[in-house]
């Protein structure tokens, strides 16, 4: 097989817009390249372990109109190799390391064949999510500063920040590299809030699954809720009715709803200009409530489990409308601020072709001029309304701003057209104990992005394998490549109009 | 009057300013957030919390990095004392405040520097990365502010032929034509940029920031905890003050005590008290309304007030 069109001969059609490829090791790279050729993203990679061989899920998708494609490969148990395609896609080098660190699988011919999730201190031949891992070897403290890039010439002057800072912030390691205050060079290190909670996923029932899911990042519930319910009942063959749909597009675009208020506050704030803070926080706290009286929880969590949605009342459209006006107010306090502006503008340039090559998703890519939105590639609902994700080209921290302040806007019109549908607070699938055993896949657009969630279930219900992908773990390297000639003082500027989330990159 | 009244009399005038600028200086750092939060809607924590944090940090345990120097535990004392030989000669309450004669403007600005530069080497002293980060900052734009300061007070001695500061004051309510002269207000102008940027206030730095890359001062005094931290925090009260205080009586010197006397002195500090409040309002006012400048900006700002003295300064010669 080495060209697209004989690709298709030998797809195995399983169910509308699923497509299943089983490959050998050593016909995987010519596949993924036609895919990718074809114009299909690399939304996830997941091994599995099942005493077995190793089994290896890569997950094409596309849209409009929504297609996705699994690549299946299975490697011996003894001898974890597969070829990389970190030479077609930054993406796949990334699952590639990630899947090194955590499976033990080696990705042959990756360029940066170093470790990613684990730190040093980690027991470099224990994978935790074998599944003869056994308990974690205790850490290795070998007293050595960790291995970074070592950054020379003169007047280049090192700056380490974190992982604990000063604020309220997860935990994060940062390295500046500056000449003067010039940024030269930056370097990330996260995973210091790695949890292991795909393992704790395996072996639980579909209702406790959902509640781990919503607790993944606190601030994402229902986008990584509702990617694991789409998930779960495409594994079981679940059909929910329309209203099911409805009452979780509520939900999901709410939640974009109060997190974009907070970021638009938080970057005023960032650039000093605290007024336009407190009254995005007094709105983020109105929209809170209200999410309380529309889901009992005031971060929405509770409200989709799989085959059903239940809330307690829908927002009225005076008081989207209300919010709506508020919230204009605020965004025409900070762009009437000359010095706001000045800061945002042209600060930390993410080109659209950096963005593309790299794969960031949600807000980051679409401020750099990309089309990407799983609301239009991947929907689960058709808004009557015409929606279009909103763009901006300029890809610096104020095209950042714009795009989030466009979707509050996007985002409060489709919630109008949502709760103006007629229908019940509750709906689920007639039998919601439908059994069925299986794998699926669920793609939202989150507020920060793309979440995919893919599951596999086995005949009584029970959980055995749960892969998350965060936009936050695709988007994380674009930072330090939009950083390039910024300055040290207008990095936590840059680093809020990104606001990826730690919880959801490092798992 | 015997030359031991004298003394004692001296020692009670620059006590009082002391104290007065002291305690003064802690309200008006309470009254600035207060504004503040009152104009974003929040209600803010009470006037006296800078004094009772102050109380806090005083009574907390000691504790120093490791590798502090001498460097280190002298620059929080040094800041402190250049700030009060300075605030006990100034014409801050009365224009015959005790060495009167020698509170030349030039002379005070440089004591003030020493200060700042003891805090600056106290930051390298520990050798971390904001410490550093922050001196190099916070040095940059003082050597951007000082020589418009400068410039600034050669504005303002030139049609008075003396720098003597109680003299400047005594002159402005003597004469208070002079105040009104282009080259006072132009010189005034460039006063207040320079106050703004020398006491870490937006839009050159923003003293409520969390985020240790962007900072100026905070970064200089991360390192600093305790009673340390308690004397820094005085100490930049004590100039914020003391700068707003010169500020004022130069602007609107009515009130300043001209003559000896109890009565006319306890006039001056309050009549002191209530035009530094009011001019902590108005920046704390304007603060709301700003931003931070993109660090590389700060130089354009300070630009503009090196000009405004600079024409102040040409304005006074040709005038002449």
């Amino acid at each position: 097989m080495t060209a697209g069109s004989s690709l298709t001969d030998h797809l195995l059609i399983e169910r509308p817009r699923r497509a299943v490829l089983k490959l050998a090791a050593d016909e995987l790279v010519d596949a993924a390249a036609a895919l990718l050729a074809a114009g299909y993203r690399l939304a996830l990679v997941a091994a599995h372990d099942s005493h077995g061989p190793l089994r290896i899920v890569y997950l094409f998708c596309i849209g409009p109109p929504d297609q996705r494609v699994e690549l299946h490969v299975e490697v011996r148990r003894d001898q974890p190799r597969i070829p990389s395609l970190a030479h077609l896609s930054f993406p796949a080098g990334r699952f590639e390391r990630e899947m090194r660190d955590l499976f033990g699988i080696e990705p042959v011919g990756h360029p940066q064949p170093r470790p990613l999730v684990l730190h040093q201190h980690w027991a470099s031949d224990w994978h935790p999510m074998r599944s003869d891992a056994g308990p974690q070897p205790p850490m290795i403290d070998d007293a050595k500063p960790y291995p970074f890039v070592n950054v020379e010439g003169p007047g280049i002057y090192e700056i380490p920040v974190g992982p604990v800072h000063a604020g309220l912030i997860e935990p994060g390691h940062f390295r500046f590299w500056v000449v003067g205050e010039t940024i030269v060079k930056m370097k990330a290190r996260l995973w210091f809030a790695h949890k292991g909670i795909e393992r704790l996923f395996e072996g639980r029932d579909r209702e406790s699954a959902t509640a781990l899911a919503e607790r993944i990042s606190g601030d994402s519930a229902v986008s990584h809720s509702l990617a694991h319910c789409l998930a779960v009942e495409e594994a079981c063959g679940i059909e929910v009715p329309p209203r099911v749909s409805e009452l979780r597009a509520v939900l999901l675009e709410l939640e974009r709803v109060y997190n974009h208020v907070a970021d638009v506050g938080a970057l005023c704030n960032d650039a000093g200009f605290g007024l336009a803070n407190a009254h995005a926080l007094t709105l983020r706290e109105q929209l809170l409530r209200l999410n309380e009286a529309v889901t009992g929880h005031r971060l929405l969590r509770g409200g989709i489990t799989p085959g059903r949605a239940a809330l307690r009342s829908l927002p009225r459209t005076d008081q989207l409308r209300e919010i709506g006006d508020r919230f204009h107010r605020i965004v025409d306090l900070a762009r009437s601020n000359s010095i706001v502006m000045d800061r945002f503008t042209g600060t930390a340039v993410l080109t659209a072709m950096q963005a593309e090559e790299i794969g960031v998703l949600g807000v980051v890519a679409r401020a750099s001029g990309l089309v990407t939105d799983a609301r239009m590639s991947h929907p689960f609902i058709d808004p009557s309304i015409d929606f279009r994700p909103a763009r901006c080209d300029t890809g610096d921290v104020l095209a950042r701003f714009l795009v989030r302040c466009d979707e509050v806007d996007a985002s409060l019109g489709l919630l109008s057209d949502y709760v103006s549908r007629e229908g019940p607070l509750a709906a689920s699938v007639s039998d919601r104990n439908a059994e069925g055993a299986g794998y699926g896949t669920g793609i939202v657009e989150g507020w920060r992005g793309t979440v995919v969630h893919r599951v596999e279930i086995d005949g009584n219900g029970t959980l055995q394998r749960v892969k998350i992908v965060d936009p936050s773990f695709l988007t994380w390297p674009a930072l330090p490549v939009a950083l390039a000639d910024t300055i040290v003082p207008d990095f936590p500027l840059v680093n809020k109009s990104f606001n990826l989330s730690y919880a959801g990159n490092d798992l | 009057m015997t030359g031991f009244e004298e003394v004692a009399g001296a020692v009670l005038v620059a006590g009082a300013q002391i104290v007065t600028v002291a305690v003064g200086g802690l309200l008006l750092v309470g009254v600035m957030r207060k504004v503040r939060s009152r104009l974003e809607g929040r209600i803010g924590p009470p006037v006296r919390q800078p004094l009772l944090d102050l109380r806090k940090l005083f009574t907390k345990q000691r504790m120093r990095p490791e590798e502090a120097s001498w460097v280190f535990v002298a620059a929080p004392v040094v800041l402190v004392a250049t700030a009060m030989v300075v605030v006990a000669i100034s014409p801050l309450a009365t224009t015959r405040p005790p060495l009167g004669q020698s509170a030349d403007f030039f002379a005070i600005v440089f004591v003030l520097l020493l200060g700042s530069v003891s805090l600056a080497l106290g930051a390298l002293d520990t050798g971390t990365p904001f410490g550093g980060m922050g001196s190099s900052r916070a040095m940059t734009i003082g050597a951007l502010a000082e020589p418009a300061l400068l410039v600034a007070i050669l504005a303002m001695s030139i049609p008075a032929h003396t720098s003597n500061l109680p003299v400047l004051v005594h002159m402005g309510l003597a004469h208070p034509q002079m105040i009104a002269s282009p080259e006072r207000i132009l010189a005034l102008g460039s006063f207040v940029v320079i106050i703004l940027a020398e006491s870490g206030r937006l839009p050159v730095d923003n003293p409520n920031t969390h985020l240790e890359l962007t900072m100026i001062h905070e970064a200089m005094v991360l390192e600093y905890a305790g009673p340390d931290l308690g004397l820094v925090t005085l100490g930049e009260s004590m100039r914020l003050t003391l700068l707003l205080g010169l500020l004022v009586n130069l602007l609107v010197p009515w009130g300043v005590a001209d003559r000896s006397g109890a009565v006319s002195f306890v006039i001056g500090l309050g009549a002191l008290a209530g035009k530094v409040a009011l001019a902590g309002i108005a920046i704390a006012t304007f603060e709301v309304f700003s931003g931070k400048l993109r660090l590389f900006r700060v130089p354009e700002l300070l630009a503009g007030g090196f000009v405004l003295a600079m024409l102040g300064a040409v304005t006074a010669m040709v005038v002449r």
